[in-house]
């Protein structure tokens, strides 16, 4: 939680005008690439995180020690192979790794920023990066890729600028947030303002952490990402270091200790307020919306060509609605591919370990980098 | 097979658009990518076929037939194949118009139910038929609906559908169908391969 985190940074000196209507600038945008980028500059990869994911995606994360979040998929050999590939991620603006977000210091007050952090957008965030691809010089990125809340990036990328991606790759996503994702968005964001500790987004002035607040609220979201089938398996009804229940309020159950962990370790790595922004500019996202509820104009411009894939068990974003965006892409006669991967993994299946999803990402991403040779 | 796709790839003008309905591992859409043109995409209903084309790069939607044609505009599509799969659908009629709306064009290739060998297998063994081109036992196989040759000939004279070209091919042997030799064809050929038109 930018705890003075050595990171790759930018300063974005170019005003920045979002969609709330505030202007930004000498803003920080933090970032971390692997591989190299070739003479040529043509095989870039602009990779976009997820809600609580960082520029962190490969390798070991600095901050917590832990594996890069897609160290399946990007690494030297794997799907998307940083011996071949220069890969870049930006942390999010709104987030916590370094980019501008509600706990950056303010410089005046010598305090974080807290809530008087603007709103932003799934929009907003996608132009910061835009700043970073400028910044290094990079004309066309050979792809753009991103599961989740960095789907919508993907998307949002392509719709913005149609001509700085050959390939786009949205995984497990939506252009629009439903009201179930909103709903469930809503309920992370009550456990945390209900937290006695939030201070209405001020905690760090009084040395405060809403912990409780942001451990129950991605306790929540944790059951989001996972199917019932997935947990049932796993978890079923396996009691935790005892051989019967305690007829009491402890972590009885396997589930509740899985999940009480969960939270504890989330606290350690994320800001409370970076969750409130960032669930926000999810629940805002309506691509179609932007178009004048014709999903298919946000893609009229562009010639880039799309795969676009779903999970099965997904039900947090459903086949159905990467459906919506392939009919969307189809309608104008746009150049996109399409598979539902079968998995039991629910949503987390674009992180996690499935064969079947890493061997078709990584062939596709290598013969159409062939291809476009 | 080669000589299905050799006969396709004929009926192809350059550098158009088509679209391989049950693409399957996308044999053809590989082959006619190398050899008429760059802009084909598919459609297949079998993941692990899905995954496989994806594989080699080829532009494939996973989907079914009849109710996926319906997200492609009008006319999208120069040509649309559909390769011996018409008889696995359960409503060819409907397969059938929605294909000749996707596309200006339309490429029907039929496993003829009226060729000699498997009137024979009907007639003189009393069993149904199992040919090399239709390895299934009736009671596992996807065709629910299988033609003959004069079948989808007279299908697309009663429903004003216009028949461009008609191919039969026998093993290698390639000759046109018409009128006056239809009976005969449908006797003596495998495989019924036709160019339509609304």
């Amino acid at each position: 939680m930018n705890k003075n985190i050595d990171t790759k940074k930018i300063i974005i000196s170019n005003p920045l005008k979002l969609d709330c209507g505030k202007e930004i600038n000498n803003f920080p945008i933090a970032y971390e690439t692997y591989g190299e980028l070739n003479s040529e500059k043509s095989n870039a990869i602009l990779v976009f995180h997820a809600l609580t994911g960082d520029q962190y995606v490969s390798g070991k994360n600095p901050i917590t020690n832990k594996d890069g979040w897609w160290s399946y998929v990007v690494g030297e050999n794997k799907p998307i192979d940083t011996n071949k590939f220069f890969v870049i991620c930006a942390n999010v603006i709104g987030g916590c790794m370094g980019s501008y977000g509600p706990s950056t210091i303010n410089e005046t007050t010598g305090k974080q920023i807290g809530t008087d952090f603007p709103i932003i957008t799934i929009n907003d965030m996608v132009n910061a990066q835009y700043e970073l691809i400028k910044y290094l010089e990079i004309e066309k990125l050979f792809a753009v890729v991103g599961g989740s809340m960095g789907g919508m990036q993907v998307l949002q990328f392509v719709a913005n600028f149609p001509d700085k991606a050959k390939l786009a790759i949205p995984i497990a996503c939506t252009s629009s947030h439903s009201a179930q994702n909103i709903a469930f968005n809503e309920l992370g964001r009550q456990a945390i303002m209900a937290d006695s500790k939030w201070e209405n987004g001020f905690y760090s002035n009084y040395k405060l952490n809403p912990d409780k607040g942001l451990a129950v609220a991605r306790m929540a979201a944790h059951i989001t990402y996972l199917s019932e089938k997935g947990l049932q398996e796993k978890f079923g009804r396996k009691l935790q270091d005892r051989d019967s229940l305690r007829y009491g309020f402890e972590a009885d159950f396997q589930i509740e200790s899985y999940l009480r962990y969960q939270g504890s370790v989330f606290v350690d790595r994320f800001d409370a307020n970076s969750y409130l922004y960032i669930t926000r500019a999810m629940d805002y996202f309506d691509l179609s919306k932007q178009y004048k509820g014709n999903l298919s104009d946000a893609f009229k411009k562009t010639k880039t060509k799309f795969f676009v894939i779903s999970f099965t068990s997904d039900w947090l974003y459903p086949t159905s609605e990467n459906r919506e965006i392939v009919i969307a892409l189809n309608s104008i006669g746009a150049d996109v591919g399409f598979v539902e991967i079968e998995s039991d993994k629910g949503h987390d299946s674009f992180l996690l370990d499935v064969p079947s999803f890493l061997k078709t990402l990584g062939d596709y991403i290598n013969s159409t980098y062939k291809n476009f040779k | 097979m080669k000589e299905e796709f050799n006969i396709i790839s004929n009926f192809i003008e350059e550098n158009t658009r088509v679209l391989d309905v049950g693409c399957g591992n996308g044999d053809l859409m590989k082959f006619l990518q190398e050899n008429k043109t760059k802009d084909i995409r598919g459609l297949e209903i079998s993941k692990e076929k899905v995954q496989n084309c994806l594989s080699k790069g080829l532009t494939v939607i996973e989907g079914n037939a009849e109710s996926d044609l319906k997200q492609f505009p009008k006319s999208s599509f120069d040509y649309v194949i559909l390769s011996q799969t018409l008889q696995a659908f359960l409503n060819p009629e409907l397969v059938i118009n929605e294909l000749l709306k996707v596309g200006k064009k339309v490429i029907v290739t039929i496993p003829n139910f009226g060729y000699w060998r498997v009137r024979l297998q009907l007639l003189f063994k009393g069993t149904m038929p199992v040919t090399e081109n239709l390895p299934h036992e009736w009671y596992n196989t996807p065709n629910l609906h299988m033609c003959t040759i004069k079948d989808f000939y007279n299908f697309c004279s009663t429903k004003n559908i216009k028949i461009y070209k008609s191919i039969a091919l026998k093993k290698s042997r390639i000759s046109e169908i018409n009128k006056s030799n239809l009976n005969y064809k449908n006797l003596d050929s495998h495989l019924g391969i036709f160019l339509i038109e609304s």
